[in-house]
């Protein structure tokens, strides 16, 4: 049984958001109305530049589509995974070899030997987070909505 | 459209901690607000939002975003006391509504269709029976009663339409206390919800979400609000149901009300409530006012104190009641011979709510000399007051209810309903004295036989 909670580490989670500025989506659909499309939507207009990776389209979200992420051919910060646990450990093995910044799997998306093999090759691992929620959760709005960001602070700062 | 992506340094990144229930009552939910600083909550008093752009508005609307459309449907004060509910009850998040009522038909609405049943603690307030009797009824929803203390009854009562178990964590009036894990677990066994309501505990008395209830509603009216000035109701989800469970296809598979959306798969942990809140909330409409979320915050950031308070008062009230020789059948719970004592150990350590009932001497006629006899107690229909409050739940609350479901109930004809104060517990007893003083026990025998005639 996997710890979760070692791949999901508020400061890692923080990190990851804070520094980012490229992130691929692998398993981006076209469908608006995917989880995976809500994402990357959501981080285009947050600013992040969002490449997709998906052998099945030739663009998403009015990006150029990728069949996979060794064909990318700039710098990617952060791998987002929206594909079976099976998946990941291939995945992860092409995040270590393009020299990603972090890999970042979505909720349910879980494989023990994925996180392993992107931690040996230096990666930051988030694992069964949203990076969607994630990023309302510390910048965004998803207070507004009622949802626990479990955040306690008397800092005044705004939301993006 | 927002711009950049943060820079290390522009946010001071937090570290995890578990910050306690007092401090959690005071923080949680808010920060200062970005523009003015200021450190109450203010309290956003409009109908609605001006959008940034058009394409921001389209985004809102189509869930793609988190952000401000009408007052009706989310609220920035509002949101504020939802947060906070939901880190105190360890949630995932919550939605308010105009009543606790409300609340519970939004919170059934969203997950219950024709056809569907639900089995139910017969331990209820009356006006949550008279909403499961006659309101569930006409959207074709079937309901069996179980006694919440024969837990064999709540499995068997299970059915292949049944959607999920209700019961109160303190039942009124007569302070049943739900045996939440072993509910919880059988009906987790089937792929059902247990939904509590926890009114009378408060998320500081029981953390039922911890043993196992699903989705937490709250009359905020009572000890929320804790002062009697507003009324308002309050959904948490924990957020660790498996909607996709293939029991409940109303909130996993595309919605037609909301142009085929799959709430479930695309909210994950968050899609019943985002669906409690786009779907029911928008078209039922019963929407908490931004003033009395503000006045139910001023509530929560002393709930701790005042429960501590009103648990020590209730048990010096019915301590005195037991010993009092035209008292009978006082049913709180934290009374050392209550039944329910080893459930209070388990599940309401810090003490067994402030609410019970008890029988006075006299019958139907003496309860009501007792309530005229007294000053300082309040003669009303409400409960979760730091006024001490009381009330003949026979001839009002639970007036609705048959004989036979007010014996269900634990509701006796001459049964009078406490909710114990914060006032000082000698005055609360000086007072109940002055009441019994006027109680006639000549009229016991001829008021028993016309009441039971």
């Amino acid at each position: 049984m996997t710890d979760l909670r070692r791949y999901q580490d508020p400061l890692t989670i923080q990190r990851v958001l804070h520094t980012a500025s490229t992130v691929a989506i692998v398993g981006l659909s076209a469908n608006p109305l995917r989880a995976s499309n809500f994402v990357g939507y959501y981080l285009q207009r947050h600013g992040y530049q969002v490449i997709p990776v998906n052998p099945r389209e030739t663009e998403i979200l009015g990006e150029k589509c990728y069949p996979g992420l060794l064909d990318v051919p700039v710098h990617v910060d952060v791998v987002d995974v929206f594909r079976t646990p099976d998946a990941v450990p291939a995945i992860a093995r092409d995040a270590v070899q393009i020299g990603a910044g972090a890999l970042w799997c979505q909720f349910g998306v879980i494989s023990e030997e994925g996180a392993q093999i992107a931690a040996d090759g230096g990666l930051p691992v988030v694992m069964d987070r949203c990076l969607k929620i994630e990023h309302a959760r510390y910048l965004g709005r998803m207070h507004w909505l009622g949802f626990s960001t479990q955040r306690i602070t008397s800092v005044r700062t705004g939301l993006q | 459209m927002n711009g950049h992506p943060p820079r290390a340094g522009q946010a001071r990144a937090e570290e995890d901690r578990e910050f306690g229930f007092e401090t959690r009552q005071l923080h949680a939910g808010q920060r200062p607000d970005p523009n003015t600083g200021a450190r109450a909550v203010p309290i956003f008093q409009t109908t609605s939002y001006v959008f940034e752009d058009p394409e921001s508005a389209a985004a809102y609307f189509n869930l793609q975003e988190y952000g401000n459309t009408y007052s009706r449907i989310m609220n920035p004060t509002v949101a504020v006391f939802e947060e906070r509910v939901a880190n105190l009850e360890g949630g995932c998040g919550a939605v308010a509504f105009a009543s606790g009522i409300a609340a519970q038909a939004a919170a059934l609405f969203t997950l219950l269709e024709p056809g569907d049943h639900v089995v139910s603690s017969t331990a209820l307030y009356g006006g949550t029976v008279n909403q499961f009797k006659h309101l569930l009824r006409k959207m074709n929803v079937e309901l069996t009663w179980v006694d919440p203390d024969d837990v064999d009854a709540w499995r068997q009562a299970v059915r292949p339409s049944t959607k999920a178990f209700f019961g109160e964590t303190i039942g009124n009036p007569a302070g049943n206390v739900l045996d939440i894990e072993a509910v919880a677990e059988i009906a987790h066994s089937g792929g059902l919800l247990l939904i509590v309501d926890n009114t009378f505990a408060t998320p500081y008395l029981c953390c039922s979400i911890e043993w196992g209830a699903d989705i937490v509603i709250h009359s905020a009216t009572k000890f929320i609000g804790g002062h009697g000035t507003s009324i308002g109701g309050v959904v948490t989800e924990s957020g660790l149901f498996n909607w996709s469970n293939g029991r409940f296809p109303v909130v996993a598979d595309p919605s037609p009300a909301y142009h085929g959306l799959q709430f479930h798969e695309t909210f994950g942990t968050y899609g019943y409530l985002m669906k409690l809140r786009a779907e029911t909330l928008r078209d039922l409409g019963a929407a908490m006012s931004p003033f009395n979320a503000f006045l139910f915050l001023q509530g929560l950031e002393t709930l701790s104190l005042r429960m501590e308070r009103h648990v020590v008062n209730a048990q010096a009230v019915a301590a005195f009641l037991e010993s009092h020789e035209l008292a009978s059948k006082v049913t709180y719970p934290g009374l050392p011979g209550s039944k329910y004592r080893p459930l209070v150990e388990k599940y309401l350590p810090r003490g067994a709510g402030a609410v019970f009932s008890f029988d006075c001497a006299g019958g139907r006629a003496g309860g009501q000399q007792l309530i005229g006899g007294v000053r300082l107690w309040s003669h009303l229909a409400n409960v979760g007051d730091a006024k001490s409050l009381i009330i003949h739940p026979a001839s009002t609350t639970h007036r609705q209810l048959s004989d036979q479901e007010l014996q269900a109930a634990g509701v006796g004809p001459g049964s009078i309903r406490l909710s114990v104060g914060t006032e000082t517990p000698g005055d609360l007893i000086w007072d109940l004295e002055q009441g019994f003083a006027c109680v006639s026990t000549k009229t016991e025998t001829a008021d028993a036989k016309a009441v039971t005639a």
